[in-house]
């Protein structure tokens, strides 16, 4: 029963992993941008949403509705701003300038909030469990990973059946194309990474909740979400739910062997995948 | 003699150090067909990315409608009224046929065409509207390049070598199509190497060789011999 | 006017003076232990290692295309490396050092082979999977002080020297001796026809191809020499400090994101610039380091304007402006004087 309830909380931790990952495969998908400063961005976000539940004493949950819009107008500022000026034939700028901001976000946190982990209180929401056929499931992991599956669905949906998902598309496969149909890509770049750190701004909020966060994990979640992306095949949506949850299966049966192989058994789990299905378990488009 | 609908004058365009056109001076009147022949390399499809916007120019050296668009991005020039069906289609892979057109339809311009008008115009796209692009004939994503740009309901539409790599019978029936397209007041530009389909079609000519203009006069006007000379640059 | 006035050469007289100026300078530092102060000496010998990390870094991403924010695996592994070796393998430091290189090039094929299936910006997060696996690994063994990490026993380091000032001056010798090799490997290497051929791929990836030159194999040839040589840069830098666990020997920020910096301000790219943004990077941290993180902040938004504004950094700009080449890589041609008469 214990193994049964390792991968059981390894697949709703996958949950979370997903709502790392969506953000970076949606950017990519649209505009082939890789954003070193991904995982950071998720650390802002939580930090974002301890200043709103700490000064307005809302519930955690409940600040999404300000860090949410917060974090995506951020995106489209920064994506206008900076991002766009990094696109091109030319690999090493986008990368370059998203590890500077990387290094910037990070250190601006701490200098805000210093390097003292925080969490943020959702009362009884984190102790709150429900007993399922001999297993015990904690109610805040069991709703991260219906928030996952549901984000990844309206992601999905807002791809295939809005007409800001069809510019997406459109300006995805031929820039110049998409730009004589009267689409001005810089701007549909804004949307599409204010899309992405909205979604970004869920995963920041749930991270904060399940545990302590600190400014210097950036770089741990950006890893988390790029190997969910890579293991469930770039550009497919629901692959990278499914990416998410062999990676968070991964680490809890890891943990279960040894605590301290958790993260470890995680990569490792990313590499083997990488040795035997390099375009991942179901990719749909090229790297 | 009308406001020409685009005002083409002394159009210099350049590829970094690289010069394409030099000094080109055209224009189009409004409901005119127009042609533009040229060898490879002669500055045709220089010429429609400066047009588009997709090159940028030095100022005052393109205008449409009397507006200055020497220096507008390619979608600020699509609102103002101008598509292109692209050399080579360039549909949207990832986009079904319906929405290949509707994307042509984003610049959001009132007027005679849209979907059903389309489909009335090329009746086999209604019945494929869902299948991907990739997956029609070259000839039908050809109608559906057409039709996403009249979906835009342009007032001036430009076809760049809308022949190229189709079958005679195929072409013959996108030229059939062509009537129907322009009889609505819209100007057009047809850039073809083949000469002499663009010169049934079109009032005007224009030729180009090296990046400057070589000929231009009216299309049921000018003889074989000037044309090849224009063409080729034999004397 | 005829052809024949006009001469192909590699050389100038730029190169020239760069380089009996350069060898002077090099025969300054060697002589630094001798009027130079304790602080002024492991100042420098840490400067030597940031410019050969550095060279390094620019080689791989600057000349081969391979973009990696995870050479703190190998600078972590060639520490290690030392500390094992020396303690449980009964080395002298010299040839833990020389050894660390060896196994650096070993461990680095398997890598290579699995990580060269990332493109572009993949396989940049993907390098740092990778130096996340040896941090965590190398945090389970035991016997090197798992997560809290070791120090280096007296007995080893007494074996480099019995005295202090004799220590401290073979180990700065040890680091201008590592920045030299790693500067001038990587000129010889631009130099070799593998240079070329490294060239041409950056220039024109499709072309490079055509013309028969095996992508594939050039590139994992840059990586697993690169791969060594960081591990032997690796190995010096802690034997400078003498102290090692995982979390510093596998610091991200430290052995990547600073080099990244430096490549990048100096000009990513070119030989000179390294070498250049080794010496901004070392002047504002001796000025702006008691700010702390807003020294960091600093760094990455000069780090981005640099990127954004002169892609190729403080010796593009020197270089566009003044036609100057300290390491002659490209031939360039001469107009014979009378010609500008003419």
């Amino acid at each position: 029963m214990d193994w049964v309830n390792a991968i059981v909380q390894g697949t709703l931790l996958g949950g979370l992993y997903a709502l790392f990952a969506a953000g970076l495969s949606l950017i990519f998908g649209v505009m082939r941008l890789v954003n070193i400063a991904h995982g950071d961005l998720i650390v802002m976000a939580a930090y974002l949403g301890l200043t709103v539940t700490a000064t307005v004493g809302l519930h955690p949950l409940a600040a999404l509705a300000i860090v949410v819009p917060a974090m995506a107008l951020i995106g489209y500022v920064l994506q206008r701003g900076l991002l766009n000026q990094t696109l091109g034939e030319d690999l090493l700028p986008p990368l370059l300038v998203t590890f500077g901001l990387s290094v910037i976000l990070q250190n601006g946190l701490l200098e805000v909030y210093t390097a003292d982990p925080q969490k943020m209180d959702a009362g009884a929401l984190e102790t709150a469990s429900i007993a399922m056929g001999g297993l015990t499931l904690g109610v805040l992991p069991v709703l991260t990973f219906a928030i996952a599956v549901a984000v990844i669905w309206a992601l999905q949906w807002t791809f295939y059946h809005t007409a800001v998902g069809r510019a997406f598309r459109a300006v995805s496969d031929n820039q110049d194309i998409a730009q004589l149909m009267g689409l001005n890509r810089r701007h549909v770049f804004g949307l599409a990474m204010a899309l992405a750190l909205g979604v970004t701004a869920i995963a920041g909020i749930l991270l904060g909740i399940r545990t302590s966060f600190d400014p210097s994990i950036g770089g741990g979640r950006l890893i988390f979400g790029f190997e969910a992306v890579i293991i469930g095949g770039l550009g497919n949506l629901w692959g990278t739910l499914a990416g998410g949850v062999i990676l968070g299966i991964a680490q809890t049966v890891g943990a279960k062997i040894d605590p301290g192989f958790q993260i470890l058994a995680g990569h490792l789990a990313f590499l083997i995948i990488l040795a035997i299905r390099p375009n991942g378990l179901f990719p749909r488009i090229a790297a | 003699m009308p406001e020409p609908i685009l005002n083409i004058q002394g159009l210099k365009a350049f590829y970094g150090d690289f010069q394409a056109l030099y000094g080109v001076d055209m224009y189009i009147e409004p409901g005119e067909v127009l042609a533009i022949i040229g060898a490879n390399g002669a500055g045709k499809t220089t010429l429609m990315r400066s047009v588009t916007g997709l090159l940028s120019n030095g100022p005052g050296q393109i205008h449409f409608q009397g507006n200055d668009i020497s220096q507008l991005r390619a979608d600020e020039v699509a609102m103002q009224g101008l598509a292109m069906v692209p050399e080579g289609r360039q549909l949207f892979p990832s986009l079904t046929v319906k929405e290949n057109l509707m994307i042509g339809a984003q610049v959001g311009r009132q007027g005679p065409w849209n979907l059903d008008a389309v489909y009335r115009l090329f009746p086999i796209l209604e019945e494929r509207k869902d299948q991907a692009s990739t997956s029609l004939s070259g000839g039908q994503q050809q109608m559906v390049a057409i039709g996403r740009a009249l979906m835009a309901n342009p007032d001036l539409i430009m076809f760049d070598e809308i022949s190229l790599g189709l079958a005679p019978i195929v072409i013959k029936d996108i030229y059939a199509a062509l009537p129907g397209i322009i009889n609505g007041g819209m100007s057009a530009i047809i850039v073809e190497q083949d000469i002499a389909q663009a010169l049934k079609v079109s009032s005007r000519v224009y030729c180009l060789q090296e990046g400057r203009v070589s000929l231009e006069g009216a299309s049921d006007k000018v003889s074989r011999e000037e044309i090849s000379r224009a063409y080729f640059g034999i004397e | 006017m005829s052809l024949q006035n006009y001469s192909v050469t590699r050389s100038s007289k730029a190169a020239r003076v760069a380089a009996v100026l350069g060898a002077l300078c090099v025969i300054l530092l060697i002589s630094a232990p001798w009027w130079a102060g304790r602080a002024e000496m492991r100042l420098l010998g840490e400067l030597f290692l940031y410019l050969a990390l550095a060279s390094l870094w620019n080689l791989m991403a600057g000349y081969a295309g391979l973009v990696s924010v995870g050479q703190q695996a190998f600078v972590g592994f060639g520490g290690y490396m030392l500390f094992a070796l020396t303690m449980f393998g009964g080395l002298h430091p010299f040839a833990a050092i020389a050894l660390a290189g060896v196994l650096g090039a070993l461990v680095s094929v398997p890598v290579a082979v699995l990580i060269f299936r990332l493109r572009g910006a993949y396989f940049a997060i993907g390098t740092w999977v990778i130096a996340e696996v040896f941090r965590l690994g190398f945090a389970q063994v035991s016997a090197l002080g798992g997560g809290s990490g070791s120090s280096l026993p007296m007995a080893i380091v007494k074996s480099l020297a019995s005295k202090r000032d004799m220590r401290e001056a073979l180990s700065y010798w040890l680091a201008l001796g590592a920045a030299v090799l790693v500067v001038t490997c990587v000129y010889l290497f631009l130099r070799s026809r593998q240079g070329l051929a490294l060239t041409a791929i950056r220039d024109n990836e499709l072309a490079a191809k055509s013309l028969g030159i095996d992508i594939w194999r050039t590139k994992f040839t840059v990586y697993v020499v690169t791969s060594a040589l960081t591990a032997m840069i690796g190995a010096l830098i802690f034997l400078q400090k003498l102290r090692i666990s995982p979390d510093a020997a596998f610091s991200v920020n430290d052995w990547t994101a600073f080099v990244i910096f430096i490549v990048v301000i100096g000009g990513i790219g070119t030989i000179e610039g390294p070498i250049i943004g080794t010496l901004v990077f070392f002047a504002l941290r001796e000025t702006l380091a008691d700010l702390g993180t807003i020294y960091l902040i600093v760094l990455g938004i000069v780090a981005i304007v640099v990127m954004l504004k002169a892609p190729k950094g403080i010796w593009g700009l020197i270089r566009t402006r003044f036609d100057l080449q300290l390491f002659p890589l490209g031939y360039r041609v001469i107009a014979p004087k009378d010609d500008k008469e003419a």
